[in-house]
C-alpha cells in the first residue's frame, strides 16, 4: 500500500485537510497527528523531508504556511512521494488560482474533491493535471446546473 | 433559515478565544440538530458540510452520520457528492452503519451518470469493509471491463481495496489485467500496473502467471522514455514518472530470480539509468526505483555497477533528500555487493556528521553492514567518536552494535578489551548485561590480558565510576586480579596502587548513591575475593560487615553469607582461587547466543529444571578435600556449605544470563536461584535438590564435518527428566548455514526442544550453536531413553540432511 493518510497542517500546527487511507481508530488518529505534527513542525527546513515513524514514512514539505504531510510504507519512494506532493499542490495552485492557506480553509471540501480524483485506496490514479482539473470543473458544474432534477449544491 | 458554511468558519475563526470558539460551535450543532429533526431535506447538504469543519476542529460530530446516508439515498449528483464525501470523513470500516449504505452505493455503481458511479467507486476504494467489498465486487469487475477509462481506473484501485479485504477474490481480478494493460489512458495504465503489482503482493503464484506480461510492460516503459515531449504528461522534461516508476517496481517483482524475464528488461533499465536527467528532484525518483530493481533482480555485473555508480552521484548530491535515499538504497543492497558499497566508505562516514538525524540513522545502519576485519579499527574509531557526540536516541543502539562488531572483528584481544573499555567509560549505562559477561569473558578467557586488563580498568575506575557496567566489570577483573594490580614490575607500572587505593576506591564507589544494587553486589564479590588476594582483611571485613544489615536483600544475603566465610579459615583461600581459564568454546557459545539475541535464557526457559547449572565439566575449579565428592565445580562446595537455603525471591542479573554466565559462577554460586514457577513463599525456602552432576560431554554424531555434542544433565529428584544441551560444530573450512536440529522421540517420551542460539555454524570449528532440550520418560526405568536427530544445513551452496539415533548412557 502505498500512502496510509495525508494530512495538511498549517505552521500552527492546525489541522487543515485528514484523509486517511487505512483504518485506526479516533484516538490513534488524534495521537499521530499529534506526534507526527510535533515532529514535522519543529524540524528546520534544512533537513531532509524524510522521517521515520513507527512503520512508515513521513513526508513532509512545507508550502508557504502550509505543511502537506503524506505517511507511506516503510519501502515506498520517497523521492516519488515528494513528486506526488507537488503533483497535488500544483493542482490546488490551478484550480484555485494561486492558492493560498485561505483558500483551503473556507473550500476545505474542494480540497477533498481534488485529492479524491487524484488518489483512490492510497493509491495514485491520475498522473495528467488538466485531466484532474477538468473532472473537477465538469463535477462543478453539474453540482451548479443539476441537469438531473436535482437541487443546485450551494454551500 | 440556516448558516451558510462560509458564515460559520467565519464566526468560528473571529473566535478570540477557545471558549468563545467552543461555543459558536455548540450553538451551530445545536441549529444543526434541529433542521436535521425537522428533516429539512434543502438544508441538509450545507449542515452536513458544516459537520465536516466542525469535526476537523476536533468536535464530535457522530450523531449525524445518519444524515450521509440521507444524502447519499438522495438523487441529487450534489447532494450524493457532499454526501459521499462526509461519509468518507465521518466513517471508517469499523462502523457497522456503514452496512446501510450498500445497496445505494451499489445502485450507484451502475448509475449512467460517471460521476455518481465514480463517487462510488472513491468511497468504495477507500472505506469498504470486508463484508461490503464482498458484496460490490462483481460490481468493481464489471466496471473494470467499462470503456471510459474514468470508470476503470476508479475500479481499478477499487479492486485493489477489495482484495487487501477479500484476498480470495483474486482470480475474479487477475484476467483482466491484459485488457488494462493494451489501454492508452495513462490512469487506466497506471492504476492497471499497481492493481497487478498488488496481486503480485497477494499471491506469489501470480508473479509466475504474470511474467508473460514482461515484454508488454517493457514496451510501455520503453514509449515512455523514447516519446517525446508530452505536455500532459510531462513533469520537469521526464514524461509520467509516476506511471515509470509504478513499472519500475513491478518489474523489480517478476524479474526477481528469474533470468528469463531480467533479460527481456535488462536494456529498457540500462536506458533508465543512464538517459534519465538527474538534475531534478524527479529524475532522482525514478533513478533511485530503477537502481532497487537493477540490484534486485538477477542482473549482470556491468548494469549492476551503473546502479552503485548512480547511487554514488547520489552520496555526493548536496540535496539531502538525495543523501537520505543514497543511503537507504545502499543499506538495501550492501549484502549484494560489499565490494562496490566499501569505495564510497569514507563518503558514507562523513554522513555520520550531518546535523539531520535522518541521514544519520541511515549512515548508522549501512556503516553497521560494512564493518569487516580490515576496516573495524577504522570504522570503530569513527563510531566512537560518534558515540562522544550521539544524542540519547542513538546512544544505546550504538553502544551495543559498536559491541557487537567489536567482539565480532577485532584483530587481537587487547584491542578488543580497549575498544570495548572505551564504549563503555562513554556509554556504560546504556549497554546489555551481555557485553559486561562477554568482556568478563574475554579477560578471564585469556592470561596474557590480565595484568594488562586489570591495569586498565582501574585507570578508567579512578577516572569515572558513573558508568555502571564498566564498573561492574572493573569489580570483577579488580577482584579477580587485584593482587596483580600490586605485584606489578616497577618497569611496567603506569600508575602507582597500593592495597589502600583499591579498598578506598571500593568504598567510594559503594558510598555514592548513584551506584545501582547490582553494582555494589559485584563490588561486595570482589571485596571478598580480595581478602585472599590482599595481606590485610581487616578493613576488608569490614566493609562487607556494614552491608549485613542493608535494605537491599541481595546484598544483605551476600554481606552475611561472605562474612560468616571469614570463619571458614580453612577453606576460604581455596574457595576464593581465581577462576580458571575458561576454554574457548565456552566463551564463543556465549558470544554466538548473545549476538543472536535469543539464546540467553533459554536454560531458564524449563518449568521445573534447576537453572543453576552453570558447571563446565572442562574446567575443574580445584576443589578443596571439604568438598562434597560430586562437587565439580565451586557451585556445588557453596550449596553444600550454605544448604541453597537462600530466598527465592531475589534474582539477579547475572543468573538470568546462564550460558554467557559462566565467569560468575561464584557469584551465581551464593544466588542460587529457585526457578520453581509454583510461587514458592519467601520465607520457606526450599533446599534445591543436588545435581547428579554433569556427565561428560559426549559427541553423538559426526558426519561432513559437523559435529554434535550433547551436555546431558539430570536430577536426582527428578530421574526421570533429562536436560541436554546439544551444540554444533563444524569443521568445514567454509561456513554451515540454515542450520536445522530436530529432535524426534518415541511416544513414551516427552520432548520440548528451546530455541537454537542461532543456525550459522561458522567455520574450522571456530564457534559453536547450541540448542537445549528437555526429555521426559514416562516409563523410567523400563524402557531406555532413545532420540532420533534430523540435521538439515546449508553446506557451501548444496543443501545437506542427515538423521541419527542417539541412544544415552546407563541411568538416563
Amino acid at each position: 500500500m502505498t500512502f496510509h493518510f495525508v494530512l495538511l497542517l498549517s505552521r500552527q500546527g492546525k489541522t487543515r485537510l485528514t484523509k486517511w487511507y487505512s483504518t485506526f481508530t479516533p484516538k490513534e488518529k488524534q495521537r499521530m497527528i499529534r506526534e507526527v505534527g510535533s515532529m514535522v513542525l519543529n524540524r528546520s527546513p534544512k533537513l531532509c523531508n524524510f522521517l521515520e515513524y513507527k512503520d512508515y514514512k513521513i513526508i513532509a514539505r512545507r508550502y508557504a504556511s502550509l505543511y502537506f504531510i503524506m505517511c507511506v510504507d516503510k519501502n515506498d519512494n520517497e523521492l516519488l512521494t515528494l513528486e506526488i506532493t507537488h503533483h497535488y499542490v500544483k493542482i490546488l495552485d490551478r484550480y484555485f488560482g494561486n492558492v493560498c492557506e485561505l483558500d483551503l480553509i473556507f473550500n476545505f471540501h474542494k480540497a477533498y474533491y481534488i485529492l479524491d480524483e487524484l488518489m483512490i485506496a492510497g493509491e495514485l490514479q491520475e498522473t495528467s493535471e488538466k485531466t484532474v482539473l477538468r473532472l473537477i470543473a465538469t463535477q462543478d458544474a453539474l453540482q451548479e446546473n443539476p441537469g438531473d432534477g436535482g437541487k443546485p449544491g450551494t454551500i | 433559515m440556516s448558516r451558510r458554511l462560509k458564515d460559520l468558519i467565519k464566526a468560528a475563526r473571529g473566535a478570540k478565544t477557545a471558549a468563545e470558539e467552543r461555543e459558536v460551535i455548540q450553538k451551530e450543532c445545536a441549529a444543526i440538530r434541529t433542521s436535521f429533526k425537522q428533516e429539512e431535506a434543502d438544508y441538509r447538504h450545507r449542515n452536513v458540510a458544516k459537520l465536516l469543519y466542525i469535526s476537523m476542529l476536533g468536535y464530535p460530530t457522530q450523531w449525524g452520520q445518519m444524515e450521509c446516508l440521507k444524502l447519499i439515498a438522495s438523487s441529487g449528483f450534489s447532494d450524493k457528492r457532499i454526501g459521499y464525501l462526509a461519509l468518507m470523513l465521518l466513517l471508517d470500516e469499523k462502523q457497522e452503519i456503514l452496512i446501510l449504505v450498500t445497496s445505494h452505493m451499489k445502485n450507484d455503481l451502475n448509475s449512467n451518470n460517471q460521476f455518481i458511479a465514480g463517487l462510488a467507486l472513491c468511497a468504495l476504494g477507500n472505506i469498504s469493509s470486508q463484508g461490503i467489498a464482498r458484496d460490490l465486487a462483481p460490481d468493481v469487475e464489471k466496471l473494470l471491463g467499462s470503456t471510459n477509462p474514468y470508470l476503470r481506473k476508479k475500479a481499478a484501485l477499487c479492486a485493489i481495496r477489495v482484495l487487501r479485504k477479500c484476498p480470495d477474490l483474486m482470480e475474479n481480478f487477475v484476467p483482466r489485467i491484459r485488457s488494462l494493460l493494451s489501454d492508452r489512458n495513462h490512469g487506466v495504465l497506471l492504476t492497471g500496473v499497481t492493481l497487478m503489482t498488488e496481486l503480485c503482493e497477494t499471491d506469489a503464484a501470480n508473479i509466475e502467471y504474470f511474467r508473460r506480461l514482461v515484454p508488454t510492460l517493457v514496451r510501455v516503459l520503453k514509449n515512455l522514455v523514447m516519446s517525446g515531449f508530452a505536455p500532459e504528461y510531462d513533469v520537469n522534461g521526464i514524461t509520467d514518472p509516476y506511471l515509470q516508476v509504478k513499472i519500475l517496481k513491478l518489474l523489480r517483482i517478476l524479474g526477481k530470480g528469474d533470468a528469463e524475464s531480467t533479460d527481456i528488461m535488462n536494456d529498457i533499465l540500462a536506458q533508465v539509468a543512464t538517459n534519465t536527467d538527474h538534475s531534478r528532484n524527479v529524475g532522482n525518483a525514478v533513478l533511485y526505483e530503477c537502481v532497487q530493481t537493477i540490484m534486485n533482480i538477477e542482473a549482470e555485473d556491468g548494469l549492476r555497477l551503473l546502479a552503485i555508480n548512480v547511487l554514488g552521484r547520489f552520496l555526493g548530491n548536496k540535496d539531502n533528500n538525495i543523501r537520505y535515499v543514497a543511503l537507504a538504497t545502499l543499506g538495501k543492497v550492501v549484502s549484494a555487493d560489499v565490494e562496490a558499497v566499501q569505495r564510497h566508505r569514507n563518503t558514507i562516514v562523513d554522513c555520520l556528521k550531518d546535523p539531520d538525524t535522518s541521514i544519520r540513522k541511515r549512515a548508522l545502519e549501512l556503516i553497521y553492514a560494512l564493518v569487516n576485519e580490515s576496516n573495524i579499527k577504522i570504522l570503530a574509531h569513527e563510531l566512537i567518536t560518534f558515540l562522544q557526540t550521539a544524542t540519547v536516541e542513538f546512544r544505546a543502539d550504538l553502544a551495543v552494535n559498536l559491541c557487537r562488531v567489536t567482539e565480532r572483528y577485532s584483530p587481537n584481544k587487547r584491542w578488543q578489551v580497549d575498544t570495548i573499555l572505551r564504549v563503555l567509560q562513554i556509554a556504560g549505562n546504556c549497554v546489555p548485561d551481555e557485553v559486561c559477561y562477554n568482556l568478563i569473558n574475554l579477560v578471564a578467557s585469556s592470561p596474557e590480558l590480565h595484568t594488562y586488563g586489570v591495569q586498565k580498568m582501574y585507570m578508567s575506575l579512578t577516572n569515572d565510576h558513573t558508568q555502571q557496567t564498566l564498573v561492574q566489570v572493573a569489580s570483577w577483573s579488580i577482584g579477580e586480579f587485584g593482587d596483580l594490580l600490586l605485584s606489578l614490575p616497577a618497569s611496567d607500572r603506569e600508575i602507582n596502587v597500593t592495597e589502600n587505593d583499591v579498598i578506598d576506591l571500593f568504598d567510594k564507589i559503594l558510598r555514592d548513591p548513584a551506584t545501582t544494587p547490582v553494582t555494589k553486589d559485584y563490588i561486595l564479590t570482589a571485596l571478598m575475593k580480595l581478602t585472599s588476594r590482599f595481606p590485610s582483611g581487616q578493613k576488608l571485613k569490614s566493609i562487607i560487615s556494614r552491608y549485613q544489615s542493608n535494605i537491599d536483600l541481595e546484598l544483605q544475603q551476600r554481606a552475611v553469607e561472605y562474612s560468616k566465610l571469614f570463619a571458614w579459615e580453612g577453606i576460604r583461600d581455596s574457595l576464593l582461587e581465581r577462576i580458571p581459564v575458561l576454554e574457548q568454546r565456552e566463551m564463543k557459545t556465549a558470544t554466538v547466543a548473545t549476538a543472536n539475541g535469543t539464546g540467553e535464557a533459554n536454560l531458564l526457559d524449563w518449568d521445573d529444571g534447576p537453572t543453576t547449572t552453570s558447571q563446565q565439566p572442562s574446567s575443574p575449579t580445584p576443589a578443596p578435600a571439604a568438598a562434597a565428592p560430586a562437587a565439580s565445580s565451586g557451585l556445588d562446595i557453596l550449596s553444600e556449605i550454605f544448604g541453597s537455603s537462600a530466598p527465592v525471591s531475589t534474582t539477579t542479573a547475572p543468573v538470568n544470563n546462564v550460558a554467557a554466565a559462566d565467569p560468575l559462577d561464584f557469584l551465581s554460586a551464593l544466588t542460587p536461584v529457585a526457578s520453581t514457577p509454583a510461587p514458592a513463599p519467601v520465607a520457606a525456602p526450599t533446599p534445591a535438590a543436588p545435581l547428579n552432576g554433569p556427565l561428560p560431554t559426549q559427541t553423538v554424531f559426526q558426519k561432513n564435518g559437523v559435529t554434535v555434542y550433547f551436555d546431558i544433565m539430570k536430577q536426582a529428584s527428578t530421574p526421570n527428566i533429562t536436560l541436554i544441551n546439544a551444540s554444533f560444530s563444524n569443521a568445514n573450512p567454509f561456513p554451515v548455514a540454515n542450520f536445522d536440529f530436530k529432535v524426534a522421540v518415541p511416544k513414551y517420551i516427552r520432548l520440548q526442544v528451546n530455541t537454537p542460539s542461532g543456525n550459522l555454524l561458522p567455520p574450522n570449528n571456530s564457534g559453536r550453536v547450541s540448542q537445549s532440550f528437555k526429555l521426559l520418560n514416562s516409563n523410567h526405568g523400563e524402557k531406555p531413553l532413545l532420540v532420533k536427530i534430523k540435521l538439515d544445513y546449508m553446506a557451501n551452496g548444496a543443501p545437506g540432511s542427515d538423521m541419527a539415533d542417539v541412544s544415552f548412557p546407563e541411568g538416563c
